[in-house]
């Protein structure tokens, strides 16, 4: 199908130029490690465990505006033009959509990594369910922060406007989030949390239709 | 005459309800006592933004089909009262807080969320002053504007149902039943909505007006 290949060969381009030179790689892990390692010069030890979720969704989020508002800022001009003659502007949407997501489940995996090689977390942590709330989570971002980015990258100065209109629409995603995370931590029981996921996925889906709509009328430009 | 009664009739409503509202007699609630008279000033406000903002995207949604810079001009007058009355509703909050919950902002789920509603808002309108050029900026807004508002609908709506919060009629319930509104307050409550509802048009179509004459001139 035509618009199957045309995703296909996005995320490729996507990906290769990325290994390329790494740039947001190295950039955003570059970023979380400073940020980690700042923290425990400050924290030393970190025996509150609210604390602990709530400093690595700080990190995850800064970490996540930074890495997804490359993805449209950094395309030239020309590149833009050349693209835009190419393929359909759904396909393009789509596929930086997915790479963003497939990026940023990545990122967040090694920072979690990271982050409890030098915090240890509690003893009680349900562990698969507070790697699928950080999988949910930087899935959300991404799709979040590509739509963001893609109206940003069109007004201008790109960066601040980013960050301004991001802000607010990742406040709800956010708390429900951190209530999940919390309730991993806890290591409570997995049904209790079965109405937050849902809510994720559900709010997941509403962006992603939102933004599937109104990409094409950015993009004609 | 005949354009305008509806302008007269808000303003009779507005001055009915605030009369009535602070002289007509209310039913006694533990906590709330008189205060409860605030829900004739503070609810209101709150039904007169989402009537504005409906409008608003309405009008955005019809911008990016007919790409008329009449439709932009007049999403942006009604995100602007819009806003006005957000923040009238976030300050008679915050003073009716002051006196049954003790401080102007206790952290309480609904407060917030409306505050990051407005914020959400606040972006659209920086959003639009970062961006020069007429149509590009009608566009872009109209496209900010239609992915805002569920987010909106979604942070005062549902997030408040789901969290425990010290508003009135909380704990559940969207909030008017809980209220224990008797028909005294029934009648003061239903026209002060539909009269500060009206005011709020009346306001967004003068504002229009003189935007669409600012744009003519140029």
């Amino acid at each position: 199908m035509q618009l199957a290949k045309q995703v296909k060969q996005l995320i490729k381009k996507e990906m290769i130029l990325e290994w390329r030179n790494k740039y947001a790689l190295n950039g955003v892990l570059l970023y979380v490690v400073s940020t980690v390692f700042v923290c425990y010069l400050s924290f030393i030890s970190m025996p509150n465990k609210l604390t602990w979720n709530a400093l690595f969704w700080i990190i995850m989020l800064f970490a996540s505006i930074n890495a997804v508002a490359k993805s449209f800022l950094q395309e030239s001009k020309g590149r833009h033009l050349y693209i835009f003659t190419l393929v359909s502007p759904i396909a393009l949407i789509i596929a930086k959509t997915i790479y963003n997501s497939v990026l940023m489940i990545g990122l967040t995996l090694i920072a979690l990594l990271f982050y409890c090689m030098v915090f240890e977390p509690t003893v009680e942590i349900d562990i698969p369910m507070y790697l699928l709330a950080a999988a949910l989570g930087s899935l959300s971002f991404a799709t979040i922060f590509t739509m963001v980015s893609a109206i940003a990258s069109k007004a201008g100065n790109g960066g601040m406007l980013m960050a301004i209109l991001s802000f607010p629409v990742i406040i709800p995603v956010l708390i429900v989030l951190i209530k999940l995370a919390k309730n991993a931590i806890d290591g409570l029981d997995r049904s209790v949390s079965l109405d937050d996921i849902g809510l994720l996925l559900v709010i997941n889906a509403m962006v992603m239709g939102v933004s599937l709509i109104l990409f094409p009328y950015l993009w004609r430009d | 005459m005949k354009k305008n009664w509806w302008k007269i009739l808000g303003a009779i409503l507005v001055l009915y309800s605030t009369i009535a509202g602070l002289l007509l007699g209310v039913p006694r609630l533990p906590i709330l006592h008189e205060s409860i008279r605030n829900l004739y000033f503070h609810v209101p406000m709150w039904f007169a933004m989402i009537v504005m903002f409906s409008i608003s995207i309405f009008y955005s949604v019809k911008s990016l089909s007919t790409q008329s810079q009449d439709d932009d001009l007049r999403a942006v007058e009604s995100v602007n009262v819009g806003v006005l009355f957000g923040i009238l509703g976030l300050l008679t909050g915050m003073i009716w807080a002051k006196f049954a919950w003790g401080e102007f902002w206790s952290f309480d789920p609904k407060q917030n969320f409306s505050a990051i509603s407005m914020l959400l808002y606040f972006a659209y309108l920086v959003l639009r002053n970062a961006i020069d050029e007429e149509q590009k900026r009608a566009k872009i807004s109209a496209i900010y504007n239609i992915f805002a508002f569920p987010m909106m609908i979604v942070l005062i709506f549902v997030l408040p149902r789901l969290k425990d919060s010290l508003h009135p009629g909380n704990g559940g319930n969207p909030g008017f039943n809980m209220y224990d509104l008797d028909s005294r307050m029934r009648m003061v409550f239903y026209p002060a909505c539909l009269g500060w509802i009206l005011i709020g048009y009346w306001v967004y179509t003068i504002r229009y007006r003189i935007s669409a004459l600012v744009y003519k001139q140029q």
